[in-house]
C-alpha cells in the first residue's frame, strides 16, 4: 500500500471535537479547592511605586490572599529573553511583578487570589496603591531624547542597534546615479488570540510537584525558566498544552502571570487560576509592529537596486521580553525582501518606552519592512518612468542565484540564505490570478464615486528554526499508533498534518494513527515548540524519523520471535512477518515505542507575491477590496486544506494591521484601545473577497519532506500591496502612503494634500 | 471584567418598576437589553445597586403604526423594527437608519428604550427621534410625561430622564403617506467597520411643494459633539430651494462650518467635519433622486 495523505485536503480531525463542543481549553478546568487570580495593574505608565495596601482587600469575604513584591523574599524574579538573549539586553529584563518602578500602563502589581473573579475585581478596588508619578516615555522620538529614562542606570532608553550589512552602501551612494529617501512608519499591533490567555497550576506538596495547565508555543523552555525561578528541578514540574484558540506568536512566552499563577498556587497550597479577560489581554500581551524608518535606496538607471541604507527605530515598550528583539532584527535583515540587493547598510535601534513591552506577532519585522521596500519599489519606479511589475521582476533573486545570502546581522553575527525559488514565477502567476493586463486599464479611473487602483508586492516567509524537535511513536494495544511531540498545538491544525505523515511513512490508514500528542513536557524528552513556521518543517521532520526508528524497533522485535534477519521482516498495518511466511499479529508488540529527531541548523524560504484590486471613496477615506489573490509556493503543500486556512487567515490579519489595527497611547502613556470597540479587528464582513494559489515548483533542500514554513505568507506583504493600491488609485492627486495603517482621516489627509497643492500650482 | 455586586429585581408591572427605582435614588437601574449597561457594568464604569429588569412589563413591545405616526414601544428591539414590513411605508428613514445598528446578535436584543436611554451620540435611534421631532413618552412615581426629543438629550450619555422613570414609548410624528411621492429623504452614515458606532452620521428630509421646490427640511447629524442635533442654519438654506447639485454643494459646505467635531482614537476632527458635509450631501443626493 502506498499512501498519498501528503498533498491530500484531509478534514482536520481535530474538528470534531471542536465543533461537538468537546474542546478543552485551560479555563474548562476547575479542579476541587480552586481559587481563581485577578491582577491589579499599574494606571500609571511611569512612576516610583511608594505603597501598595492590601489590608482592606483582605477583608473581603471571599478573598483568601493577597500577593505582592513583598512575598517574594531576595525579590521577585527577572524573566529571561529566550530569543537573542544578549548580555546588553540584562538590564532591561521584565520582573515578574513591579517593586520599584512600574514602567507601563497594565504592569503587574498584586494578585489576589479569590474564590470568584468577581470577588476578586473587587478586591482590585480596595487595593490602596501610592505611586509618584514621573514624565512618560510615550513614544521612540521622546525616547530618544534620554531626558526621562526608564532605566536610569542605564543611561539612555537605547538598549540595542542591530546593523544589517552587506556589501560596501556609502561607497555605492557617494556615486549612485539615482537615490530616493523616505522616511515611513508603521502602527502598534498584537496578535490578538481569541482565547485569551490563561494559567492554572496545582501544587503536590506531598510528592513536591507543580503541574501548570495553560501552557502554549514554547512549554519546554518555560519549564527551564520557571524551575530556576521556582527553585524546584525541571522533571518536577509538568507543563501541560490544553487547546489553544490561537499562537500568533503572542501566546504562550513566558510571560510574568507564568511565574505569578504557581508561584501563588504554591504560596496558598491551592489549585490557582488565571484567565485573562480582554481588557488585560490588550495591555498585557506582546504588542508589535510600531516602528520608523529613514531610508535610502540607491538604483541604476534602469531600476536595477544597488544599495539601502538608513536607520529604523523601534518602539520597545517599557522591558525586553522573551522574544522582544526579534522585530528589530527582522526589520533590518529582510528589508531587501525577496530582491537582489548587493550593498545594505541598516542601524535598528530598539527603544524603551512606557507602553506594554513587545514580542513577535506572525511575520515579526517582515510585515513592516515590506510596507518599507514595497512602497519605495513604487515611488522608485514612478520617477524612472519603469513599469513597477517590471522593476520588481528585474530584482528579483533568480533561481540561478540561490542559494542567496542576505545581510548579515550583528552584534550577533547571524548570517542567512534563501533555500530555493523562482520568485518570477510567482510574481507572473499572481499577475495572471488577477488578470493583470484587463484590470490594469482600471488604474487611477474614477467610476461613481471612487476611484480603483491596482497594488503588487512580492515577498520571502523564514520557517523552520532549529536546533531540534522530536517525536515519539508508540504502538497501542489495539494496533493503532499514538504520535507524541515536542512541538506544540496553537490552533493550526498540526494533528491533522501529523498524522498525515505518519500515515504515509507507515504506510497506514489515517485511522490507525490514534492520536497525536504535542506540547505537554510529559510526552517526548525534549521540544522546541511552535513559532517561525517551524511546526510542519521540523515536527515533521522528527515524525518521519520517528516512523524509521519505529520500524526498525518492529523489525528487530520481529526478527527475534521470528528468527530471521531483521532485515528480512515485514510489517503490515496488521501482522509483522517473515521470509518464510510465519507471522504475528502487530499488536502483541504493544507498548512498543521509538523516538527520532530532526536537526537543523538552516532556514526553509517560501516565497510569492500578492496582487490586488482596491477601490477608494477620496472624500471619506474608504478602501474597499475588489479582488486579492496571494500566490505562494511552499516547496510541497502536506495539508492544501489547512495551509489555505493559513493562507487566508494571515492575508486577513495582515489587512486589519494594514487598515484597521492600532494600539494607541496618549502622550502620559495612558493607553486609548482598551477594548474590541477600540482596537478594530477584522469581521468577516470587512474582507470577503481574498483568494489563493499554492504553489509547490522549488522543494525545500534543507529537510527529508521538501516543505517549507507556509504561516505567515498572506501576512508579510499585505501592508505594502494595499498601500501601493491605494497609491495607483489616488495617483491623479499624488498621494504615496507612508505610514500604516491606512486609516480613513489619514487617506482624507492625502488627498486634502494633494488637492491643495494641486490648487498652488 | 465581570459585574459588580447588585441586587435583581424582576417587576410584572410599569407601577412597581417604578417604585423599585424610586426607592433607590438614583443607584438602581432599568434593564432592558443590556447591551449598552452590561458592557458599563463589566468595566465597572456603572455600578448600580439594583437593576430592575423590564422584560416582563407588558405592553412595552408593540409597534403601532397609524394616522397619528409610529410608536415604538420601549422594549421594542432592532430586529422588530427590521423585520416589520409596515414602516417601509410607514417611516422609510427610520427602517434605513435603524439597517446601520450594531450586530445581528446585538439588533436581537438592543431595544428602543435602551437606546434612548443610554444615549450615545453616535446612536442612530437618537438622531432619529431628534430630527423627526419626536417624544419620548415615560413614566415615573409622579406619573405619566412626554418629553420633547429636542429637551430629552442634555449630552453625551445624559438625558433629562429622572432616576424613577422609564421610558415607555418613542412617538414618532406622522410620515406622510399622500405626499409620499413629495417627502424626500436620505441616511447616510459612516463606520470604519459594518456595526461599529458611527464617525459621523446624516438623516435628512424634506417636502417638496407645488413648484418643487423644498419645504420642512430636517437635518440631523450624529457623532458629532455631545449629543445628536440638528442644523437649523443649514436647514434654513435649503428650505424655498429647488434641490440641484449647486444648492447640494453649497449646503455641504455650510455642514462643514456648522459643525464642531472633536479628535478622538477613530478620526480627526478636520476629517470628521469633512466627512459631516459629504455625508450630508450624499443623503440630499440620494433624496433628490
Amino acid at each position: 500500500m502506498k499512501n498519498t495523505f501528503i498533498g491530500s485536503p484531509v478534514e482536520r480531525r481535530e474538528d470534531l471535537r471542536f465543533l461537538r463542543g468537546r474542546g478543552q481549553y485551560v479555563d474548562d478546568l476547575a479542579p476541587e479547592g480552586l481559587l481563581y487570580a485577578v491582577i491589579l495593574r499599574s494606571s500609571v505608565a511611569h512612576g516610583r511605586i511608594v505603597s501598595v495596601d492590601t489590608k482592606a482587600a483582605l477583608k473581603i469575604p471571599g478573598v483568601h490572599a493577597v500577593i505582592t513584591a513583598n512575598d517574594m523574599p531576595g525579590g521577585p524574579p527577572i524573566i529571561p529573553m529566550r530569543l537573542q538573549p544578549l548580555p546588553e539586553f540584562k538590564p532591561f529584563e521584565q520582573p515578574v511583578i513591579a517593586s520599584t518602578k512600574v514602567r507601563y500602563v497594565g504592569e503587574p502589581l498584586a494578585v489576589v487570589l479569590a474564590k470568584s473573579v468577581a470577588i476578586g475585581e473587587d478586591a482590585l478596588e480596595a487595593i490602596e496603591v501610592e505611586i509618584e508619578s514621573l514624565p512618560a516615555v510615550a513614544d521612540w522620538h521622546v525616547a530618544a531624547k534620554n531626558k526621562n529614562i526608564l532605566f536610569e542606570s542605564q543611561g539612555t532608553n537605547r538598549s540595542l542597534v542591530f546593523e544589517a550589512r552587506k556589501g560596501d552602501a556609502d561607497v555605492i551612494f557617494a556615486s549612485a546615479p539615482y537615490v530616493r529617501r523616505e522616511k515611513m512608519r508603521t502602527g502598534r499591533h498584537y496578535g490578538l488570540t481569541l482565547e485569551p490567555r490563561g494559567v492554572m497550576a496545582e501544587w503536590d506538596a506531598a510528592r513536591g510537584r507543580l503541574t501548570v495547565s495553560g501552557a502554549a508555543k514554547v512549554p519546554f523552555f518555560n519549564r527551564r525558566i520557571l524551575a530556576k525561578q521556582i527553585n524546584l528541578p525541571e522533571d518536577s514540574i509538568d507543563m501541560v498544552e490544553n487547546d489553544v484558540g490561537g499562537g500568533y506568536g503572542a501566546r504562550g512566552e513566558f510571560y510574568p502571570e507564568d511565574f505569578l499563577i504557581p508561584f501563588a498556587a504554591r504560596h496558598v497550597n491551592r489549585p490557582v487560576k488565571w484567565i485573562e479577560d480582554r481588557r488585560e489581554n490588550l495591555m498585557a500581551m506582546n504588542h508589535a509592529r510600531e516602528t520608523e524608518a529613514e531610508l535610502e535606496v540607491a538604483c541604476a538607471s534602469d531600476g536595477t537596486l544597488l544599495a539601502i541604507r538608513g536607520e529604523i527605530h523601534t518602539d520597545m515598550g517599557a522591558y525586553m521580553r522573551t522574544n522582544g528583539a526579534v522585530g528589530a532584527r527582522n526589520v533590518a535583515q529582510f528589508l531587501s525582501g525577496p530582491y537582489r540587493v548587493p550593498h545594505i547598510k541598516i542601524d535598528s535601534s530598539l527603544w524603551m518606552t512606557n507602553k506594554t513591552p513587545v514580542g513577535t506577532y506572525r511575520g515579526p519585522g517582515r510585515f513592516e519592512s515590506s510596507f518599507y521596500i514595497e512602497r519605495m519599489l513604487d515611488m522608485i519606479a514612478g520617477d524612472l518612468g519603469i513599469d513597477r511589475v517590471e522593476l520588481r521582476r528585474r530584482n528579483l533573486v533568480t533561481a540561478a542565484e540561490q542559494p542567496y545570502s542576505i545581510a548579515t546581522i550583528q552584534p550577533t553575527n547571524a548570517t542567512d540564505q534563501y533555500d530555493s525559488g523562482d520568485y518570477r514565477a510567482t510574481l507572473d502567476r499572481v499577475l495572471k490570478e488577477i488578470n493583470w493586463p484587463e484590470v490594469s486599464k482600471l488604474q487611477g479611473k474614477l467610476i461613481g464615486e471612487k476611484y480603483h487602483g491596482l497594488g503588487v508586492a512580492c515577498f520571502v516567509e523564514g520557517g523552520a528554526a532549529g536546533p531540534k524537535e522530536t517525536a515519539r511513536l508508540e504502538l497501542n494495544d489495539d494496533g493503532t499508533v499514538s504520535v507524541f511531540l515536542g512541538t506544540s498545538s496553537v490552533g493550526q491544525g498540526v494533528e491533522t498534518v501529523f498524522a498525515q505523515i505518519a500515515a504515509d511513512a507507515l504506510e497506514w490508514p489515517m485511522e490507525r494513527i490514534r492520536h497525536v500528542h504535542h506540547g505537554s513536557t510529559s510526552y517526548v524528552s525534549d521540544g522546541y515548540g511552535a513559532y517561525h513556521s517551524r511546526s510542519t518543517v521540523m515536527g515533521g521532520s522528527a515524525v518521519l524519523e520517528a516512523t524509521n526508528h519505529f520500524q526498525a524497533a518492529i523489525r528487530e522485535a520481529g526478527a527475534k520471535r521470528l528468527k530471521c534477519e531483521a532485515a528480512a521482516v515485514k510489517i503490515d498495518p496488521d501482522n509483522v512477518s517473515g521470509p518464510d511466511g510465519q507471522s504475528f499479529p502487530l499488536k502483541e508488540l504493544a507498548g512498543l515505542t521509538a523516538e527520532g529527531a530532526f536537526l537543523n541548523k538552516k532556514h526553509t524560504y517560501s516565497y510569492g507575491a500578492h496582487a490586488v484590486h482596491v477601490t477608494v471613496d477620496p472624500k471619506i477615506g474608504r478602501i474597499e477590496i475588489i479582488d486579492y489573490v496571494l500566490v505562494q509556493d511552499v516547496g510541497r503543500a502536506v495539508n492544501p486544506l489547512t495551509l489555505r486556512g493559513q493562507m487566508i487567515g494571515s492575508l486577513v490579519q495582515g489587512l486589519g494591521g494594514a487598515v484597521l489595527e492600532h494600539l494607541q497611547y496618549d502622550e502620559d502613556g495612558q493607553f486609548l484601545t482598551a477594548s474590541l470597540a477600540d482596537y478594530l479587528l477584522p469581521t468577516a464582513s470587512d474582507f470577503p473577497n481574498l483568494r489563493c494559489v499554492i504553489l509547490e515548483d522549488y522543494p525545500s533542500p534543507i529537510n527529508p519532506l521538501s516543505v517549507k514554513g507556509a504561516g505567515e505568507g498572506g501576512i508579510v506583504a499585505a501592508g505594502g500591496a494595499i498601500a501601493n493600491a491605494v497609491a495607483n488609485a489616488l495617483q491623479s492627486f499624488g498621494v504615496e502612503p507612508r505610514q500604516l495603517p491606512l486609516t480613513p482621516t489619514y487617506i482624507w489627509e492625502l488627498v486634502q494634500a494633494g488637492r491643495q497643492k494641486q490648487a498652488a500650482e | 471584567m465581570k459585574l459588580p455586586q447588585f441586587e435583581y429585581a424582576c417587576p410584572t408591572t410599569l407601577h412597581d418598576a417604578v417604585a423599585l427605582l424610586a426607592a433607590r435614588a438614583g443607584d438602581a437601574k432599568a434593564l432592558a437589553g443590556g447591551q449598552s449597561l452590561m458592557p458599563m457594568m463589566a468595566f465597572r464604569i456603572a455600578q448600580p445597586a439594583l437593576l430592575v429588569d423590564l422584560r416582563k412589563l407588558p405592553g412595552l413591545r408593540e409597534i403601532k403604526v397609524s394616522g397619528d405616526g409610529v410608536r415604538l414601544g420601549a422594549m421594542v428591539r432592532w430586529r422588530d423594527i427590521e423585520d416589520d414590513a409596515r414602516l417601509a411605508s410607514a417611516h422609510p428613514l427610520l427602517k434605513a437608519a435603524i439597517a446601520h445598528v450594531a450586530h445581528y446578535q446585538i439588533r436581537n436584543r438592543g431595544t428602543v428604550g435602551g437606546s434612548l436611554a443610554h444615549a450615545d451620540p453616535a446612536a442612530e435611534l437618537p438622531g432619529i427621534a431628534l430630527t423627526c421631532e419626536a417624544e419620548i413618552a415615560v413614566m415615573g412615581k409622579g406619573g405619566a410625561r412626554t418629553i420633547k426629543a429636542t429637551d430629552f438629550f442634555l449630552g453625551a450619555l445624559t438625558t433629562a430622564l429622572e432616576a424613577d422613570e422609564i421610558i415607555t414609548e418613542l412617538r414618532l410624528p406622522p410620515w406622510p403617506q399622500e405626499r409620499a411621492k413629495s417627502r424626500r429623504w436620505g441616511f447616510q452614515e459612516f463606520a470604519r467597520r459594518r456595526g461599529d458606532f458611527a464617525m459621523a452620521g446624516v438623516a435628512a428630509f424634506y417636502d417638496l411643494d407645488n413648484s418643487n421646490k423644498a419645504m420642512n427640511t430636517h437635518i440631523g447629524v450624529i457623532g458629532i459633539g455631545d449629543r445628536p442635533h440638528r442644523l437649523p442654519a443649514v436647514e434654513a438654506m435649503l428650505n424655498g430651494r429647488a434641490i440641484d447639485d449647486a444648492s447640494i454643494e453649497r449646503v455641504a459646505a455650510a455642514t462643514s462650518a456648522a459643525v464642531e467635531p472633536q479628535d478622538d482614537i477613530h478620526a480627526s476632527a478636520a476629517y470628521r467635519r469633512a466627512l459631516v458635509g459629504t455625508l450630508v450631501e450624499r443623503a440630499l443626493t440620494s433624496a433628490a433622486a
